[in-house]
């Protein structure tokens, strides 16, 4: 199983609510996916800085002098903000892969779980109200998110196999299925130079989506091509600094439903998901099409239907 | 009119209740308010009763209904009426994956669309849509009518037996060993009476028949590329 859900906003005076209204959805989800739990929020954007969120188990140690450490590694200023077991870092946009080499020699437990502009991802293993209060997800604001309820099938139960997964700037995924081309596909991403960190199916496709558009493919495309090149089942959300997309397999076994009002779009693997939503009674309500790729953006003028990208 | 609210008061205390009504009872009527989506609802009657959902249900509304009448006023998640045996569902709005899979018997009416997998396996059941319906629609269906007033998605009859399809509008693509048939004035009939019983307008006449070709009834060597 698993469950999925997922807000994007077209009305931003709800932004401070985002974390509120996704945490009560996830929590709703619980019972596709008791394993762990994550949440890839978009929020506030500091001109010219990269955000890392970056996850230890052993936080008190690591966390301490963290941000000096890597400054000093770096040589540039870096600030952090911790809660719980992740911590945010915020570094000088083009500093991202020498503060992933540095990160590695100064604090080798610590785990990159995202970055990007305005992306911050947190995830760990437990029942989703349990992840949820840990991080206080339900104080965070934002543009759009997506979360993940995660019943395990294709790889352990850890916090770095849990969704969502992000594997490009600004980019996540989560996913309600099984890949079962991964194996394959992952060896090849990783000769093309995708960093690709665990042995779950899902990162591959997170990664498969990266690579495409590291190609020069649009999001768009990128999904479009997944359709051929992915074998087995999934439910696709995928985030993006500007929006999400949802694509499914053309069996489409695995459950979505979408809802739309002038003020978000809203996606739940269940309708229950997405009951408590205001002015849910009036929304349109609708099944996404199997093999077709919907896709809303902040960039674009607000749409009032789907459109494929 | 006895009224359930099924937020305040559980699933199990609902169905419960609507499982111990038989054919004597005088609570014919009842009505569940706040469904918010939830799974099972109303499932396994067996009583002439009438259960109106004021809202939209989760997996397995009205599952395994005999005797009874069951409304959901809003959309139904997957599997809805699956294995009906007799009674009616109707929903007034969409109908998610796999509705009235494997039903037996009964009327279950979609008043919106229906996505994949409708009355896959179905076995007697008659299920009447009046829009649309997904991908691998009846596959395997065994006895019954499925009637579409609208369109029907891509491979639809996929390896039928017996049941009869009945689709208004176009079909995207027939599944294996589906074919389509004469329309006989026994047909008019059977659809007179299922779009009556419905609730729809549509005419008989502008319907088509598909049914099976029954090529794939018995394992033949020959056709081992089909199954």
């Amino acid at each position: 199983m698993c469950g999925i859900v997922g807000l994007f906003l077209k009305d931003q005076s709800l932004a401070p609510k985002l974390g509120d209204m996704l945490t009560d959805m996830l929590i709703t989800m619980t019972d596709r996916g008791p394993d762990s739990a994550g949440i890839a929020i978009y929020g506030n954007e500091s001109q010219g800085k990269t955000k890392l969120t970056v996850q230890s188990p052993n936080p008190d140690e690591d966390f301490a002098g963290l941000a000096e450490d890597l400054g000093q590694a770096l040589g540039v200023s870096v600030t952090q903000s911790i809660t719980d077991t992740h911590a945010v870092l915020e570094i000088p946009g083009d500093q991202f892969e020498a503060a992933r080499a540095a990160l590695a020699e100064i604090r080798p437990s610590i785990r990159l779980m995202s970055r990007g502009e305005t992306l911050e991802i947190y995830k760990e293993v437990g029942l989703p109200k349990d992840v949820a209060a840990r991080f206080n997800l339900s104080g965070m604001s934002g543009t759009h998110g997506i979360g993940h309820t995660r019943m395990a099938t294709e790889s352990a139960v850890t916090t770095m196999g849990a969704h969502p997964f992000n594997t490009g700037p600004d980019q996540c995924l989560v996913h309600n299925g099984s890949l079962s081309n991964h194996n394959s596909l992952r060896r090849k991403l990783r000769r093309e130079g995708v960093t690709i960190q665990t042995e779950n199916d899902t990162e591959v496709g997170a990664a498969y989506l990266t690579w495409k558009m590291m190609n020069g493919a649009t999001l768009g495309e990128a999904l479009q091509s997944s359709l051929d090149d992915l074998d087995g089942f999934f439910t696709f959300l995928v985030g993006t600094k500007d929006g999400f997309g949802v694509v499914r397999d053309p069996i489409a076994c695995k459950p979505a439903v979408m809802a739309e009002t002038d003020q978000y779009v809203a996606f739940g693997s269940e309708y229950r998901a997405l009951v408590n939503l205001p002015g849910i009674e009036e929304a349109r309500v609708w099944e996404p099409e199997p093999s077709t790729v919907y896709f809303w953006s902040h960039t674009d003028s607000p749409t009032t239907h789907e459109k494929a990208a | 009119m006895q009224t359930y609210d099924l937020e305040e008061n559980g699933l199990r205390g609902l169905n419960a209740a609507l499982q111990a009504q038989n054919a004597e009872t005088n609570r014919t009527r009842w009505e569940v308010v706040n469904p918010k989506g939830s799974h099972a609802i109303a499932v396994g009657l067996d009583a002439p009763i009438e259960v109106t959902v004021k809202g939209s249900t989760g997996y397995y509304c009205g599952g395994m209904n005999q005797q009874a009448t069951v409304r959901v006023e809003g959309s139904a998640g997957p599997g809805v009426a699956e294995n009906m045996m007799s009674g009616q569902v109707i929903i007034n709005g969409d109908a998610s994956q796999y509705a009235g899979a494997t039903g037996h018997g009964g009327l279950l009416v979609i008043k919106g669309n229906a996505s994949s997998r409708c009355g896959i396996s179905m076995k007697g059941i008659d299920i009447v849509v009046h829009g649309n319906i997904g991908h691998m629609s009846a596959f395997m269906a065994q006895a019954g009518n499925l009637v579409v007033c609208g369109d029907a998605g891509d491979a639809l009859g996929d390896s039928l037996y017996e049941a009869r399809l009945f689709v208004r509008g176009s079909v995207k693509s027939l599944g294996a060993d589906c074919i389509k048939k004469e329309m006989r004035p026994e047909h008019l009939e059977i659809l007179k009476d299922l779009l009556e019983r419905a609730g729809s307008d549509a005419k008989p006449e502008e319907f088509k028949r598909y049914g099976s070709a029954r090529q794939l009834y018995n394992f033949d060597v020959d056709k081992s590329a089909a199954y």
